[in-house]
């Protein structure tokens, strides 16, 4: 479990977070969600120890994270950022190998490249496999490095904005992998969805940010409600139950947005 | 059984790969043989004494030290490259070069008759703290910009050179800081260039490390999450850079575009993993600077162009192909 206690962050004297605290449960699917600008990723990239916190605290299953070495990190936390700025001439197969670095330190072992072939299998990525990454399509570079996120093979992996770039079939696919790492194979997974649609239908809780601030967090029956997200996103909304899920429609305003 | 095409495959895969190997090692055979000192290898044969003296004496320095300058060269460069993640640049452009001279004129002005090690040690301690320097600077900078960052490196280095020709200049050092400015390999025998061997350490360093380079050239970021801890690996890609820039300008002066061009040729046909090519950077540079070392002492023989006046004619046209290549 992760927990976020009193957190904040600040830029000079702009506070971007204050005071956020949220819990992130083992083996469940937890959905950031929020207006762009609220701080979800600058939340995230807290948890990932790629940005240091102005003060509060977060724990991993009860150690101060700040307290772990950085090797020992990268085996307990997988991260996926909003934009890998990454342009290297790189294989997808020599990528997603890179995801194994925390485990093999370099030396690969049979176990290192069972768990690569997995990881490129598992996203359907095996024709791409030699493929250059500089030379793939948006989404396909995005499946990528999603790839070498899950080789990592980690406990909790968080992931900014994983849908993006992609297409109707393969964010479902994402997502639909997503739950098979918390459902089979235990994962915590913590990633920033801003389909709506998405988050409520695949997603075990969501936490709603606004303002540097968390603003709704529960199941996603509790945050998922019309006056909820309208509050959230100031835009008036519908939400259709339905049996196969909720449907939550936004995409005609009666006026011009709040 | 395999088909035959299958076996042709593996046979072309095979001789493209034998390339670099067959090729560097002609090139050490030619370059042991060319030069004023008539020199056969029936002379060799038959065991002659003069002839046994210019090769372990004159030849074999002259031939390790081209290819530990080379191997050294093409090295740093591609680790620079991954630190600094931009393809245009190395150490002659980031400003290391100009420090290491500067740091060997504070060591010839402060103890004249100071020996190798003393001036490579100055050499080095000043071009590590430029390239610091340097890294922390193109950090700071809010857009990296693919052209931005080598033309500031280009910038800071002139700058570090004007103090250094200053610096010379006030006490009267200019023009012997001219003579060792440019890479020359025919001064070098046995006694005075074993400085050079520093290099191996450091390439050998390199490849140790190469899975961490490679993870640098990813960003900080990727490089963080997947366990590295980030600023000392800046800072020993660092070092082993300074060092082989430090042990060759000391020896043998300043070789330009090895760094440069070697890890872009490498890079375009076989990409940026370096565990794989550093192989194929480290053979590339030793055999450009062979060719042009080579072509140095046949261009107006009996007499010898400096490597540095070579290099920076094969050099820089391969560098001109190698960017009108990607444009298109
Ligand atoms: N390096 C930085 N320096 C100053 N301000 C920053 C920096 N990075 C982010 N911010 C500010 O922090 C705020 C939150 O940014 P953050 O990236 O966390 O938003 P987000 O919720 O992820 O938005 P999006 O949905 O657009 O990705 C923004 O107002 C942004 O301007
Ligand atoms: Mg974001």
């Amino acid at each position: 479990m992760i927990k976020v206690t009193a957190l904040a962050k600040s830029y000079g004297n702009r506070p971007i977070l204050s005071d956020v605290r949220a819990e992130f449960s083992s083996g469940h699917l937890t959905s950031l969600i929020g207006p762009n600008g609220a701080g979800k990723s600058t939340l995230l990239m807290l948890i990932a120890r790629l940005l240091a916190p102005t003060s509060g605290i977060i724990t991993i299953d009860g150690t101060d994270i700040a307290s772990l070495a950085v090797g020992d990190y990268a085996k307990r936390v997988a991260t996926l950022r909003q934009r890998p700025d990454c342009n290297m001439r790189l294989s997808v197969e020599e990528l997603v190998t890179f995801g194994r670095f925390p485990h093999s330190r370099g030396r690969l072992t049979a176990e290192d490249r069972g768990a690569v072939n997995e990881a490129i299998a598992f996203l359907s990525l095996e024709p791409l496999r030699n493929a250059l990454i500089d030379e793939i399509s948006g989404g396909q570079r995005q499946m990528a490095f999603l790839a070498m996120t899950i080789a990592q093979e980690t406990q909790c992996l968080l992931l900014d904005e994983p849908l993006n770039n992609l297409d109707m079939k393969h964010a479902v696919q994402i997502m639909q992998a997503l739950r098979t790492l918390c459902d089979e194979l235990g994962r915590t997974v913590i990633a920033v969805i801003h389909d709506i649609n998405f988050a409520a239908n695949y997603s075990d809780h969501i936490v709603a940010m606004k303002d540097g601030a968390v603003h709704a967090a529960g199941s996603v029956s509790e945050v998922v409600t019309e006056s909820g997200l309208g509050e959230l996103y100031g835009l008036d909304l519908e939400i259709v139950e339905r049996q196969q899920g909720c449907l939550c429609n936004y995409f005609t305003q009666k006026g011009k947005t709040r | 059984m395999p088909s035959r095409e299958v076996c042709l495959g593996v046979g072309r895969a095979a001789v493209k790969r034998a390339t670099i190997p067959v090729a560097f090692t002609a090139l050490c055979l030619v370059s042991l043989t060319v030069g004023v000192n008539r020199m056969s290898l029936m002379a060799l044969a038959s065991l002659s004494d003069e002839a046994w003296l210019t090769l372990t004496a004159s030849r074999l320095p002259r031939l390790a030290a081209l290819v530990l300058t080379g191997v050294g060269l093409a090295t740093c460069g591609v680790i620079l490259q991954h630190v600094v993640r931009n393809r245009f640049v190395e150490p002659a452009t980031t400003g290391g070069l100009e420090a290491a001279k500067l740091g060997i004129l504070v060591a010839l002005s402060v103890a004249p008759a100071s020996g190798a090690l003393v001036r490579a040690s100055l050499a080095l301690g000043f071009c590590f703290a430029a390239s610091l320097i340097y890294v922390a600077l193109i950090g700071r900078l809010q857009v990296k910009n693919t052209i931005l960052v080598p033309v500031i490196g280009l910038m800071y280095g002139s700058v570090l050179g004007a103090i250094a020709e200053f610096y010379a200049y006030s006490r009267n050092m200019l023009q012997s800081m001219q003579g060792w400015l440019l890479g020359d390999f025919s001064k070098i025998v046995e006694g005075n260039y074993e400085i050079v061997w520093l290099v191996l350490p450091v390439v050998c360093a390199a490849y140790a490390f190469a899975h961490r380079f490679t993870l640098l050239g990813m960003g900080s970021d990727v490089a963080t999450s997947l366990g590295i801890s980030y600023r000392a690996m800046v800072a020993l890609g660092l070092l082993l850079v300074s060092t082989t820039v430090a042990a060759t300008v000391v020896a043998v002066g300043a070789v330009p575009f090895v760094g440069l061009v070697v890890p872009n040729v490498v890079a375009l046909r076989q990409g940026d993993n370096l565990a794989r090519t550093l192989p194929s950077v480290a053979l590339g540079g030793a055999s450009l600077v062979l060719v042009c070392d080579i072509l140095g002492r046949l261009l107006i023989y009996p007499f010898e162009v400096p490597i540095g006046l070579t290099m920076g004619g094969v050099g820089g046209l391969l560098f001109l192909l190698l960017i009108v290549r990607q444009r298109r």
